[in-house]
C-alpha cells in the first residue's frame, strides 16, 4: 500500500514536470505566431500606405489649375455687327480671334507667325468657349472690355506646378524660352493664379488635359450602378429566398447551386463577351450605354449576391422559423415576416460588396464599347458614356504629362466613392441588425 | 506497475452499482414485448391517433402507435432520449412536414377530421393546434408584437382595441401580464428565460387554439420558472387540451392526468398518471420510472 502511494506520487510529479517543461515551448510557439500575424498585418498596412501615398502625392495637384487673366475687348463689330442679339449670331462669332487679339495686345512686341502661335499656346483652347459662354449669358457685355481668368495650357500648368524643369536645355522641354519669359512677365503683373479646378469636377472627357473632367465618367458610373442595383438586388434576393426556403432538394437544385458557385469564379471579361453577343448583337441595345453596362455587371454580381444572401438566410436560427410555422404562419409569411428581416443585414452587405466590385470593374465594359471617348455628360441610361475605372484606364494611356496627375486624382475619387459605399453598408447593417 | 493497475481497477467500482435487483413477482409481461399496455383510448376523445408510423428516410422513428387525447386534460409523454416522443408530438400539428425526408403514415383525426387529408389546410390546422417549443423562441420583436403576431396573420382581431384586448388576456392567462405591462414595446428577447417561455405560451394561446402542444417546455428553465409554467399548465387545462413531452417524471406526475411511456419508437404503456407512477404494468415502464435506466 505504501509502495503504491509512493509510486503514484512519483508518477504525478513526473507528469507535472512534463507539463511544465512543455509549457515554455507552447508559450514560445504562441508568441512566434502572434509576431508573425502582427508582421503580416503591418506589411499589409505598409503596402496600403505606399499605394495611397503615391496616389495622393501624384494626384493632389490636379485639384488646382493655373489660370491666366485676359483682358478682352468685346467689339460690337467683331461679334454682332448688326446688333441683332440673336443667339445664333452670337454663337458663331470668332471668340478664338478675340482671345488671340487680347494676347497680342498684352505682348505687342511679338511678331512673326511662329512666335505668335507660341504665344497663343500659352492659354487653353477652352478660353474661347469660356468667352463665348460669358457673352451668350450676358450679351450686354458686348462693346466693353472684360477681364476674365481662363485656364492656362497644360504645359504651362505643369511648369507652374514644378513638373517641368526650367533648368533643362530648351530642346528637352515642352515650354520654350520665349514662353518662359512671357510667363514671368504675366506673373510679375499678377495675372497668373492657381485656382480650384472646378473643370475637373464638372466636365466630361477632353483631349486637352486642362479641360478634361471626371464628371462624365462619374455620371456614367452612377447610371450603370443604378441599373445594376435595380436588377441584381431584387433578382439575387428572390433567387436566394426561393432556393433556400422553397425549392425542393433534388438533382436540379444541386445543379443550379453548383452553377451559381461556378459563375462567381468566371473571369469578368467573359461576361463582357456575353453582353456583346446577347445584348448588343442579338437584342440590338445601344453600344457604350449604361443600360448594357448595367446588364453585364448584373450578370457578374448576381452570383455574389445570391451566395451572400443564401448564407444570410441559413444563419437565421431554425427556432424562429418553427415559432412562426407553429403559430400557423404560411411559408411565405414566415419568410417575409421573420426570416427576411433577420437576414437583411447580411444580404445588404453582400449586395454592397457586389456593387463595389461592379464599380471597380472595367474589363467587361471594354467589350461593350464603354471605352469610347465621350465628351458629353450622359443624360440617361441609353446615352453613350464611360465609367470611372475605364476613364482612369484611358487617361493613364494618354501621353500628356498633365494626365498623370488627373489619373491619380480620378483614382482618389473612385476610392472615395468605394469608401462611402462601404460606409453606407456598415450604416445599413447597424440600422437593420437585430439580436435574437 | 502491477500494484497501480490493481488499485485503479479497484477504484472504478462504485458502491451501489452491484445493488441486488428487486424481483417483481406481479409482472408477467416480458421486457421484449412491445405491445401497448393500458388504456390507450378514452370515451370522448378530442384527437384520435391510430397506427401512426413515422419514417426519417429509411429509418423508422415511430412504430404503429395508437392513442387518444381526451378533452380538457393533460397528456404527458415520457421516455428516454431518442424514444420518439417529440417526433410523435410534432405529428399532431404536422410540424414534421417541414423536415425533409420525414414521412408520416397512419390515421390522425382532430374531432373526427383527418388532419393529413390532402384537402386540409395546414395553416388553419396549426391555428387550431398551438405549439410551445423546448427552447424559448420569441420573435426579435416587441412583447406586444410577439403576442399580436398570430391574431394578426389569421385576421382574428380587426381593430386596435380588439388586438389590445387579446394581448392583455393572453399575457394574463400566461401569468406574465403583471411583469411586462409597463414594457410591452420592449423586445421579447430581452426577457428572462422563464418569462420568454411564458411569452411563447401567451403567443400560442393568443390565436385561441383548441389544443396546445408543449415540447419539453421547461428543460431550459430553473426550478422557480418551471414551477410557474407548471402552475400555468394546470390553469390552462380548464380551457385547452394539452399534450406535453417532458424529461422530468416528477413534472409528468404533477401536471398530467394521463401519461404515455415511449421506448425506442414504441408506445409501451399508457394510462392514468397515478396508476403509471404507482403501479406500472410493463417492466420497461417500471425500469424507467424507478430510475434504472433512461
Amino acid at each position: 500500500m505504501n509502495n503504491q502511494i509512493q509510486n503514484n506520487g512519483v508518477e504525478r510529479l513526473t507528469s507535472m514536470e512534463k507539463v511544465q517543461a512543455g509549457l515554455a515551448q507552447r508559450y514560445a510557439k504562441e508568441r512566434r505566431f502572434r509576431r508573425l500575424g502582427l508582421a503580416a498585418v503591418m506589411t499589409g498596412l505598409l503596402f496600403i500606405a505606399l499605394l495611397l501615398g503615391s496616389i495622393v502625392s501624384n494626384g493632389y495637384s490636379a485639384f488646382w489649375q493655373t489660370e491666366v487673366q485676359l483682358e478682352v475687348q468685346l467689339e460690337q463689330a467683331d461679334i454682332d455687327p448688326e446688333v441683332s442679339r440673336d443667339p445664333e449670331v452670337l454663337s458663331v462669332a470668332d471668340y478664338g480671334g478675340l482671345v488671340k487679339r487680347s494676347l497680342r495686345n498684352t505682348f505687342p512686341e511679338v511678331k512673326g507667325r511662329r512666335d505668335k502661335r507660341k504665344l497663343y499656346e500659352m492659354v487653353s483652347s477652352g478660353a474661347a468657349f469660356q468667352l463665348q459662354d460669358m457673352v451668350m449669358a450676358n450679351p450686354d457685355l458686348i462693346g466693353s472690355t472684360v477681364k476674365l481668368w481662363v485656364p492656362a495650357d497644360d504645359d504651362i500648368d505643369m511648369l507652374v506646378k514644378g513638373h517641368i524643369d526650367r533648368s533643362k536645355p530648351e530642346s528637352e522641354r515642352r515650354v520654350k524660352d520665349q514662353q518662359l519669359e512671357w510667363l514671368d512677365e504675366l506673373t510679375s503683373q499678377g495675372r497668373i493664379r492657381s485656382a480650384f479646378n472646378t473643370i475637373f469636377f464638372t466636365a466630361g472627357d477632353s483631349r486637352e488635359p486642362e479641360l478634361a473632367g471626371i464628371w462624365g465618367a462619374a455620371v456614367g458610373s452612377m447610371f450603370t450602378l443604378l441599373v445594376t442595383l435595380c436588377l441584381s438586388f431584387p433578382i439575387g434576393v428572390a433567387a436566394a429566398v426561393y432556393l433556400e426556403e422553397f425549392a425542393p432538394v433534388n438533382r436540379w437544385t444541386d445543379l443550379i447551386e453548383v452553377n451559381i458557385n461556378n459563375l462567381a469564379a468566371v473571369p469578368s471579361i467573359v461576361f463582357g463577351l456575353l453582353g456583346l453577343a446577347v445584348f448588343i448583337n442579338f437584342f440590338g441595345l445601344p453600344r457604350s450605354a449604361p443600360v448594357v453596362g448595367g446588364l453585364v455587371l448584373t450578370l457578374m454580381t448576381l452570383p455574389t449576391i445570391i451566395i451572400a444572401s443564401r448564407a444570410a438566410l441559413k444563419s437565421v436560427p431554425p427556432s424562429i422559423r418553427e415559432a412562426a410555422l407553429g403559430l400557423g404562419a404560411s411559408r411565405m409569411q414566415m419568410v417575409f415576416h421573420h426570416v427576411l428581416p433577420l437576414a437583411m443585414p447580411g444580404m445588404l452587405t453582400g449586395t454592397i460588396i457586389g456593387m463595389a466590385q461592379a464599380l471597380g470593374e472595367s474589363a467587361p465594359l471594354l467589350m461593350i464599347g464603354m471605352v469610347a471617348f465621350i465628351v458629353d455628360i450622359p443624360g440617361s441610361i441609353t446615352d453613350p458614356s464611360t465609367v470611372m475605372p475605364v476613364q482612369i484606364y484611358l487617361w493613364a494611356d494618354s501621353p500628356e504629362r498633365a494626365f498623370v496627375e488627373r489619373t491619380s486624382a480620378a483614382i482618389m475619387l473612385l476610392l472615395g466613392f468605394l469608401v462611402s459605399m462601404n460606409a453606407l453598408a456598415v450604416i445599413l447593417r447597424k440600422k437593420f441588425e437585430r439580436r435574437w | 506497475m502491477d500494484t497501480i493497475i490493481e488499485s485503479s481497477s479497484v477504484g472504478l467500482i462504485k458502491p451501489g452499482v452491484i445493488e441486488p435487483i428487486k424481483v417483481e413477482v406481479q409482472n408477467t409481461i416480458s421486457r421484449d414485448d412491445r405491445t401497448t399496455v393500458g388504456e390507450a383510448f378514452v370515451d370522448d376523445p378530442r384527437m384520435t391517433l391510430r397506427n401512426v408510423n413515422v419514417f426519417y428516410g429509411a429509418e423508422q422513428a415511430i412504430m404503429d402507435v395508437s392513442l387518444d387525447i381526451g378533452k380538457r386534460q393533460v397528456v404527458a409523454m415520457i421516455g428516454p432520449s431518442g424514444c420518439g416522443k417529440s417526433t410523435f408530438l410534432r405529428c399532431i400539428n404536422r410540424m414534421n412536414d417541414t423536415i425533409d425526408g420525414c414521412r408520416v403514415t397512419g390515421d390522425i383525426k382532430l374531432d373526427g377530421e383527418d388532419i393529413y387529408h390532402p384537402d386540409l389546410d395546414v395553416v388553419s390546422l396549426r391555428s387550431r393546434i398551438g405549439m410551445v417549443f423546448q427552447k424559448p423562441n420569441p420573435f426579435p420583436k416587441s412583447i406586444y408584437d410577439n403576442v399580436a403576431y398570430g391574431p394578426r396573420i389569421h385576421g382574428i382581431a380587426t381593430n386596435k382595441t380588439d388586438m389590445d384586448e387579446i394581448v392583455v388576456t393572453s399575457l394574463t392567462k400566461a401569468g406574465l401580464w403583471n411583469e411586462v405591462k409597463d414594457r410591452l414595446d420592449q423586445p421579447g428577447t430581452g426577457l428572462s428565460g422563464g418569462q420568454q417561455q411564458r411569452l411563447c405560451i401567451a403567443r400560442a394561446i393568443a390565436v385561441n387554439p383548441e389544443i396546445v402542444l408543449m415540447d419539453e417546455p421547461c428543460s431550459a428553465l430553473d426550478p422557480i420558472a418551471t414551477a410557474k409554467i407548471e402552475e400555468l399548465i394546470d390553469e390552462l387545462r380548464e380551457q385547452y387540451t394539452i399534450a406535453i413531452v417532458t424529461h422530468s417524471m416528477q413534472q409528468a406526475a404533477r401536471v398530467s392526468q394521463r401519461t404515455a411511456y415511449f421506448h425506442l419508437g414504441d408506445l409501451i404503456e399508457i394510462g392514468d398518471t397515478d396508476q403509471i407512477f404507482t403501479n406500472p404494468r410493463h417492466p420497461l415502464t417500471e425500469d424507467y420510472i424507478t430510475g434504472r435506466f433512461g
